[in-house]
């Protein structure tokens, strides 16, 4: 089970915290909002990811865990 | 169980970890205020801000269990436990123990939705961090009235500059939030002036 | 400019399909007057709602409507019975809302038939509300048409009042920006907040308006239903394409002999709509193909290509809410374009970062390329925008403007080099041809 990461662009006020934790899949572009790679996170970054959404002081960097989405 | 201490070994743990705690408290302050500026260096990256402001308030809170532990095993002054969480019911110095407990029931507030943060949800977070913003000056209150070592010079200067630390990080952040206004930035200062003396004034009753 | 072939006008062969099965909504619509329930009931009899005391099976709606292939006319042409499916089959009560709220300044569609034929609308309401369990239902205008949205609740109320309808409608006048008329804005606004789009998921469907399931659709959408309760899925089917059944209206405008909104089959080819509004009274250049959420095409292109959303996804282009602009050669594309994304950019609802400076910027690129040269480097600049801006929005509305730009950039290719290398071109001379509303038009409020 793989977990996805998704932004809610509406929250996310451009704190970049996300990037400075978990460089690897997180870039900003030249206004300071992350930009995502696409696909499921590496595995060993899993734990990075988690700490990386925990740290979003906003709460806008979203972990899905894609076993467990619902559609 | 009664346990009964005599001896003034507890009493001076008692002073020493509130006043770690008042050091701890302050730098948690300090780097709270540096994360919601954005504080960032190239050497220093906005996730040690915020990993250090974590930590150190936790590690005040051990040491405010400390504090609270020994004021209350100590059998010189009689405060009971509640007195500790239930403000203003203890007989000694009922006033400023009470704001101890003030500042302490804020404080464990504030570890709590910080702990539970992604469950609670952004915005209920915010308002209760941002009424937590009362606990640093109440418990500069609770140590120099109810602190033994108030009256003594280096306690004060230690509170000064506590205080001024602070105040500094408040006008830095006002100023950045409202860059354009000069009039803004001349109150800002003479506020952060006028609160240094006016903190110590009410302090000053309890000396 | 690039000049271009004068196109053959064709002529439209005889038992042309699209013109001999319509018009079915625009089949009750009358010129001196708004239909009223009499007319409407005398032309198509009256809504087949279940009433009590009779075999009552609601949801034997939903499967008609599956069965037919009814999509949303809104714009995203989602089909319309599943999304009936999936509120229907939600725990609690639902809520329905028809989004009579045109945002897109070149669409009259929706507006006239709210003027026209309110009870098509009306009806499908109901048959929606009572289909998915519903018993709160509303339709939304912008509030600047506050005579409609006055006219339209007072019809509402009388057919409540007559028990023609079984669930009470409520008109809402909602904010004038371009995004309050995104599906979730309408839900956001009805809840009580600031008309502007929320982030997805849950989707609406699972919790929208107030936290119960929703049903939202576009007027268009629940007039067809109006009729497919009556006529069935088979009659629906009866015209169209397989992939895209029954009817649609369209708004086409620029320059052609009698703009208006007609009532076409889907998968009649562009060149053919055209001519029923009158034909290109000018050589064309481009088509404007679905509004602004849609995309330039070149008119020969255009001209034979099917009218559907499946037809046109395939041809790089979109459906959007069924708007067809001619331009001609003696228009400027690019600048009609930068006009377009600069209203967008300044119609944002403010919330996300990339749409917030994007758009502006993306609206500078473009008004060097159209207006004062890029120097050979505003495509470039472009170029580098584009992928930044699409895709990270809570909402379409980014999308949209790059979609057009990467349309207009397609289709106007030769244009878009000599307009960066050299600067303006005498498309200037002429009138802007896309509407955009002014600013006096403009509701500048979001709540």
């Amino acid at each position: 089970m793989s977990i996805r990461l998704r932004v809610n662009p509406i929250t996310c006020a451009a704190h970049g915290m996300c990037a400075e934790l978990l460089p690897e899949v997180i870039t900003l572009d030249q206004w300071g909002y992350p930009i995502l790679a696409s696909g499921p996170v590496p595995r060993p970054l899993a734990s990075l990811a988690k700490r990386a959404a925990a740290s979003c002081p906003t709460l806008a960097l979203l972990i899905e865990e894609t076993g467990h989405r619902q559609r | 169980m009664t346990v009964s201490f005599s001896g003034p070994g507890l009493w001076y743990a008692t002073r020493a970890t509130g006043l770690v705690s008042l050091l701890l408290l302050t730098a948690t302050v300090l780097l709270g205020v540096l994360t919601a500026g954005r504080f960032a260096t190239p050497r220093w990256p906005r996730f040690l801000t915020v990993g250090l402001h974590r930590n150190v308030s936790l590690l005040a809170v051990v040491f405010l269990i400390l504090h609270v532990g020994t004021t209350v095993l100590d059998s010189y002054t009689s405060i009971q436990l509640s007195a500790a969480f239930i403000p203003f019911i203890s007989g000694y110095k009922r006033v400023w123990v009470g704001l101890g407990a003030v500042a302490l029931d804020l404080l464990i507030a504030l570890i709590v939705t910080s702990v539970g943060r992604m469950r609670l949800g952004h915005r209920a977070w915010r308002l209760v961090h941002w009424c937590g913003y009362a606990c640093w000056p109440v418990a500069v209150a609770h140590a120099v009235g109810a602190g033994t070592d108030a009256h003594r010079s280096w306690a004060a200067v230690m509170t000064i500059g506590c205080l001024a630390l602070v105040a500094a990080a408040a006008a830095w952040r006002v100023l950045q939030r409202w860059p354009e206004r000069r009039v803004l930035r001349l109150a800002v200062m003479a506020a952060a002036a006028a609160a240094v003396p006016a903190v110590l004034g009410a302090g000053g009753i309890g000396w | 400019m690039v000049s271009r072939q004068l196109l053959p006008v064709p002529a439209i062969p005889p038992g042309q399909p699209a013109l001999r099965r319509l018009p079915r909504l625009l089949a009750g619509l009358r010129y001196d007057r708004p239909a009223s329930l009499a007319d409407h009931e005398r032309c198509h009899g009256p809504i087949p709602l279940h009433r009590p005391g009779r075999p009552a099976r609601p949801a034997r709606l939903i499967e008609v409507v599956e069965r037919s292939g009814l999509t949303g006319r809104g714009g995203a042409g989602f089909p319309t019975g599943r999304k009936m499916r999936s509120v229907a089959s939600r725990r609690g009560p639902a809520v329905v809302i028809a989004n009579g709220a045109e945002g897109e300044p070149a669409s009259g569609k929706d507006r006239l038939l709210l003027t026209r034929l309110p009870h098509l609308v009306l009806d499908g309401i109901s048959l929606a509300a009572q289909a998915v369990g519903a018993r709160e239902a509303h339709l939304v205008v912008h509030r600047q048409d506050g005579w409609l949205r006055d006219r339209l609740q007072a019809a509402a109320d009388a057919r409540y009042e007559a028990g023609t309808d079984p669930v009470p409608i409520q008109v809402t006048g909602i904010p004038g920006r371009y995004v309050s008329s995104e599906q979730t804005a309408v839900a956001a606004f009805l809840g009580g907040g600031p008309g502007k789009p929320a982030f997805t998921p849950p989707r609406l469907d699972e919790r929208g308006l107030r936290g119960r399931p929703t049903l939202e659709n576009n007027v268009e959408t629940l007039a067809h239903l109006a009729l497919i309760a009556r006529y069935g899925d088979g009659w629906f089917r009866s015209i169209g394409l397989p992939s895209a059944t029954g009817s649609a209206l369209v708004t086409v405008g620029g320059t052609v002999g009698r703009p208006g909104i007609y009532e076409i089959e889907l998968g009649t080819r562009i060149g053919d709509v055209l001519m029923l509004a009158g034909g290109p009274t000018e050589q064309p250049q481009a088509v404007l193909v679905g509004g602004y959420f849609g995309g330039w095409m070149p008119a020969e292109h255009a001209w034979k290509l099917p009218l559907s959303q499946p037809t046109l996804r395939a041809a790089g282009g979109a459906m959007g809410a069924g708007i067809l602009i001619a331009l001609p050669v003696t228009s400027c594309g690019l600048a009609e374009t930068a006009r377009v994304v600069r209203y967008l950019a300044e119609e944002t609802a403010g919330q996300c970062g990339p749409c917030v400076f994007g758009l502006p910027a993306l609206a500078d690129a473009l008004a060097d390329l159209a207006y004062h040269g890029g120097r050979g480097r505003a495509l470039e600049q472009i170029g580098r925008l584009l992928p930044v801006i699409e895709g990270r929005g809570a909402c379409r509305h980014p999308d949209g403007a790059t979609q057009l730009v990467r349309s207009a950039l397609r289709t106007f290719a030769e244009d878009a080099r000599r307009h960066d290398l050299r600067g303006a071109c005498y498309g200037l001379r002429r009138e802007p041809l896309l509407p955009v509303p002014g600013d006096d038009e403009r509701d500048w409020d979001w709540t």
